[in-house]
């Protein structure tokens, strides 16, 4: 099997300081990868790098496309980029706004990315967004709603369904649970894990909660200071972690 | 018989998966040595206490074969866990090989540890780990669907097997982070039990279980050995593994100060 995505030798800079330092990873289809760390420790830099929002100074991001088979999407140009976005690329960013448009209705919001390719059918767009609010359990009367009038909760799962309508493969996450209640929280964290596995996904996932890792990603990569020094199965990482820093991060959880 | 997607690494006799004719051979040529660990070394460092260096394993070997159930027997903090721990590749191993089919454990890369678990290696623990607000009984067929049984089958095996272990009808659909210890336990063992592994790690599977649930459990273990199963196991209930376990391996000789 060829991997989706092989991330080789990525690093960026800011001026003088690291943001993140050779990194290199392969990750395969259906796999779940987590990448933990204290803040500033790059990992929103490197999932930014990524998913082309920022331009990295050196390495390759490639990705098994579906046409031209593995492309460097560091070196592609602008607008096939763009594509891959708005069709086998989704990014869940931390705040919902971030990722929605706030004056546009919840239905619009997810009929958008199915616009971006291609449909035309007012009613079949409309159907889909329905069915996908359904899937992230947002009732279908509060489909003319603008997402300013949704909770917190609410809106990471509208994002979400914006997101995935258009049947992605990969799925860039930052810190998708974070500033949400535990109960909601929760219930993402289970949407999320239905999804992965009905659909097939394979997802890069940004955390700082250890236990949120644990659930979602089969995988586990621990940065500190722009590099990676740990990476490994989840539950290997997290049970027996051999870097100092992973030791000091794993034991700092503090016990419910 | 359902058979969506080739599963490598199967030899058992009855997991319905297999090609009926790859059955017997496949089965025979792998019968031998299903878990092999050689020469295998342990130790913990403890980087932000001193750089502690705690030894807790050395030149440990067992051979276990299809069909066989082993107990690792030996003192509290002897490694009997540790040695579980890292057969399912949860710990890392420094030295040795820890072979389970063709996969060594010790260096796979993770990919291929994660292919093991979902199709060859099962492992009951002592304590369930959920995502909270999931059903018992999806958490139960889990195991099941994550090979691609499909989910009217993989429910009415789950169903079965929660009947079995007596969880009442009435919690099924309930999440399994309300429960009492022993049920949440029960429901491990179902889940642990839902896909027939070829080989399976049992961490105390009759620990804090009443008689009734207890002999069930047993029942379980002695099916899966029939099917020709792999099992190692922990037992603290000296009378189970009498019952269940073919043979004993101490554990006491692969601790470091013992055997200096």
């Amino acid at each position: 099997m060829t991997p989706l995505l092989q991330v080789e030798g990525l690093s960026k800079f800011y001026g003088q300081r690291v943001g993140c330092a050779d990194v290199s990873f392969d990750l395969y289809p259906g796999e779940v990868m987590g990448i933990v760390g204290e803040s500033g420790s790059g990992k929103s830099t490197l999932l930014n790098c990524m998913a082309g929002h920022l331009p990295p100074d050196t390495g390759q991001v490639l990705f098994n496309t579906r046409t031209d088979g593995m492309r460097d999407t560091v070196t592609m140009s602008e607008p096939e980029r763009r594509m891959l976005g708005r069709t086998d690329w989704a990014f869940v960013h931390q705040h919902a706004r971030d990722g929605l448009r706030m004056n546009v209705s919840a239905g619009g919001n997810v009929g958008e990315r199915l616009m971006a390719v291609g449909a035309r059918h007012y009613g079949d767009i409309r159907d889909q967004a329905i069915d996908w609010l359904g899937r992230v359990e947002i009732a279908a009367d509060r489909i003319d709603d603008r997402p300013r009038q949704f909770s917190g909760g609410m809106q990471q799962r509208l994002q979400i369904a914006r997101n995935l309508v258009t049947g992605p493969r990969l799925v860039f996450m930052d810190e998708p649970t974070g500033g949400l209640d535990v109960s909601v929280q929760a219930r993402l964290l289970d949407l999320l894990r239905g999804l992965v596995r009905e659909m097939g996904l394979s997802a890069i996932i940004v955390t700082h909660d250890l236990a949120v890792v644990r659930l979602l990603a089969d995988r586990l990569m621990v940065m500190k200071d722009g590099h990676v020094v740990e990476t490994g199965l989840t539950d290997q990482v997290l049970d027996d972690p051999q870097h100092a820093y992973s030791q000091l991060l794993v034991s700092s959880v503090l016990q419910v | 018989m359902i058979r969506n997607t080739p599963i490598r690494n199967c030899w058992c006799r009855v997991c319905c998966r297999c090609d009926e004719q790859d059955k017997p051979e496949a089965f025979g040529k792998k019968k031998m040595n299903m878990i092999k660990v050689e020469d295998v070394a342990k130790s913990f460092v403890l980087h932000n206490q001193g750089s502690a260096v705690i030894p807790v394993m050395h030149s440990a070997s067992l051979t276990v074969s299809a069909g066989e159930c082993v107990a690792l027997v030996g003192a509290s903090g002897a490694g009997k866990s540790t040695l579980m721990r890292m057969i399912y590749g949860n710990y890392t191993t420094q030295a040795g090989q820890i072979m389970v089919g063709d996969v060594d454990l010790a260096s796979a890369p993770p990919r291929d540890v994660l292919a093991l678990r979902r199709e060859t290696l099962g492992y009951v623990s002592q304590f369930l780990r959920v995502v909270p607000r999931v059903p018992t009984i999806d958490v139960v067929s889990e195991p099941l669907r994550a090979v691609g049984v499909d989910a009217e089958q993989a429910d009415a095996r789950a169903r079965d097997l929660l009947m079995m272990l007596n969880i009442p009808e009435r919690l099924w659909s309930l999440s399994p982070t309300t429960f009492s210890g022993g049920e949440q336990q029960r429901v491990n063992i179902a889940r642990g039990f839902a896909y027939d592994y070829p080989a399976m790690l049992l961490d105390e599977p009759t620990a804090s279980l009443d008689a009734t649930n207890r002999a069930v459990v047993l029942e379980l273990i002695e099916r899966a050995k029939a099917r020709g199963a792999t099992i190692i196991g922990i037992f603290h209930d000296e009378a189970a593994r009498a019952q269940v376990c073919d043979r004993e391996v101490d554990v006491n000789l692969f601790t470091p100060e013992r055997a200096a």
